[in-house]
């Protein structure tokens, strides 16, 4: 068999992943497209050190580089819009999550309503949350994607269910004034 | 908004996302089970995966998929669009010479399907999908090959082979009939993990075959035939999962 058929059996499975993280992530379809294709080329740069192992992990953490390093140009460019978080608070300091904000979450039944808690959410909370929940990856999966420990990946995934419930909390009340 | 942390919490959640191994989870169960923080907190969790349900899942374009496959596919790719070899072309003239080396044997070398079977390839994915919705996916559920197995009988005429692989990770789930290009075909369920395996079978008209792979609409498919059966294993699972499946079919007897 031919090498394109090798890499296109390890990478043409993964395409839709590969789309819908690039978009959640840079938060437009045409900035996604344009990740999607960078990182294809870069794939097959990579691909012989390809080991093995999970290749959707493997596509997805050479789009999210990619992505990363779009949007880090980008910022050069114009400056500031930077969403950061501090996460010194560590695996110890793991707040209640629950606590009514659960039925805010249920309620919000609007589609539009809940992709803009997600889009609300810091980057690196908001990649974990995706990695999770619609791309059903393990935490040593999204692990390898994210490039930090399995540890980190736990407290992130807690802490983006919190904000989730928080914001739709917040807005719920919000909602309740108007 | 209390601030109570009974010290489990994170591994609640981790056993909600599939992530404990049976001990753990046992280990976890007795304080689950008398802790009020961790009941606030597992609702609070499903209630967040509930919603999350509802979040977009964001489509390319046809369009674009089409021609970045065509593409990715190289000389196959007849979309009168570059390769995307061309531009990367140093790297990639190493990876030809490297390619029938043996670092790459080890996980995800099978040829793929040539494109004449493409047509089957998307019923197969078609018949999978379609059995995904609720209520389609097995008429007889067990887990036990010798109640899967003479439950196919007389209705099919074939007696298909039903192998349980529980001690390799795909734990049986049961089968059902289905049809592929107008014959009744026999179709067995598997899980591993959150996904399922599905593996179509049929009479063979031909010899046998080595397994080749495909993808389609996000699905792998693998298929041989053996012992005047074809097969073709449908998963969700990545490439190199349904690859280790198809494998320890082969090895079970």
């Amino acid at each position: 068999m031919g090498s394109d058929d090798v890499f296109a059996a390890v990478a043409l499975p993964h395409l839709d992943a590969a789309f819908n993280l690039a978009r959640w992530l840079t938060g437009s379809r045409a900035d996604a497209e344009d990740v999607v294709q960078e990182a294809m080329v870069r794939a097959l740069t990579y691909f012989p050190t390809f080991r093995g192992g999970s290749s959707r992990a493997w596509i997805l953490q050479i789009v999210r580089n990619t992505a990363y390093k779009m949007l880090a140009a980008r910022r050069g460019l114009h400056g500031g819009g930077h969403t950061s978080l501090e996460e010194a608070g560590g695996i110890e300091d793991i707040p209640d999550l629950a606590d009514g904000p659960e039925r805010a979450l249920i309620l919000s039944d609007d589609l539009t309503r809940i992709d803009a808690l997600i889009e609300g959410l810091p980057a690196e909370l908001r990649e974990t949350l995706i990695l999770r929940e619609l791309e059903d990856l393990s935490y040593r999966e999204i692990s390898q994607v994210t490039a930090v420990p399995i540890g980190t990946v736990m407290s992130r995934l807690w802490r983006a269910r919190r904000m989730l419930a928080k914001a739709a909390e917040e807005g719920e009340k919000k909602g309740d004034k108007r | 908004m209390s601030a109570e942390n009974c010290g489990k919490l994170l591994l609640l959640q981790a056993e909600l996302d599939g992530e404990l191994d049976a001990a753990a989870a046992a280990a976890l169960a007795e304080h689950r089970a008398s802790c009020p923080v961790c009941r606030r907190n597992e609702s609070a969790i499903l209630a967040a995966r509930q919603a999350l349900r509802r979040a977009t899942y964001h489509r390319a374009d046809p369009e674009f998929l089409r021609s970045l496959a065509g593409r990715i596919g190289g000389e196959r790719g007849a979309t009168g669009r570059p390769s995307l070899r061309r531009r990367v072309s140093p790297p990639w003239r190493r990876l030809a010479t490297f390619g029938a080396g043996a670092a790459l044997a080890a996980a995800i070398i099978l040829a793929v399907v040539p494109l004449g079977r493409q047509d089957t390839i998307t019923a197969l994915v078609d018949d999978h999908v379609r059995a995904l919705q609720p209520g389609h996916l097995l008429d007889v559920v067990s887990t036990n090959q010798h109640t899967v197995k003479p439950w196919f009988d007389g209705k099919l005429d074939f007696a298909p082979p039903v192998r349980n692989l529980a001690a390799e990770g795909f734990p049986l789930l049961g089968g059902r009939l289905d049809y592929l290009h107008g014959r009744s075909v026999a179709v067995l369920v598997y899980s591993r993990g959150k996904h399922l395996v599905e593996l179509f079978v049929w009479p063979a008209s031909g010899g046998t075959k080595e397994p080749a792979s495909a993808a389609h609409k996000g699905y792998n498919v693998i298929h041989w035939t053996a012992n005047g059966m074809s097969f073709s294993a449908v998963s969700d699972l990545e490439a190199a999962g349904l690859q280790e499946f198809v494998r320890d079919w082969q090895q079970a007897s």
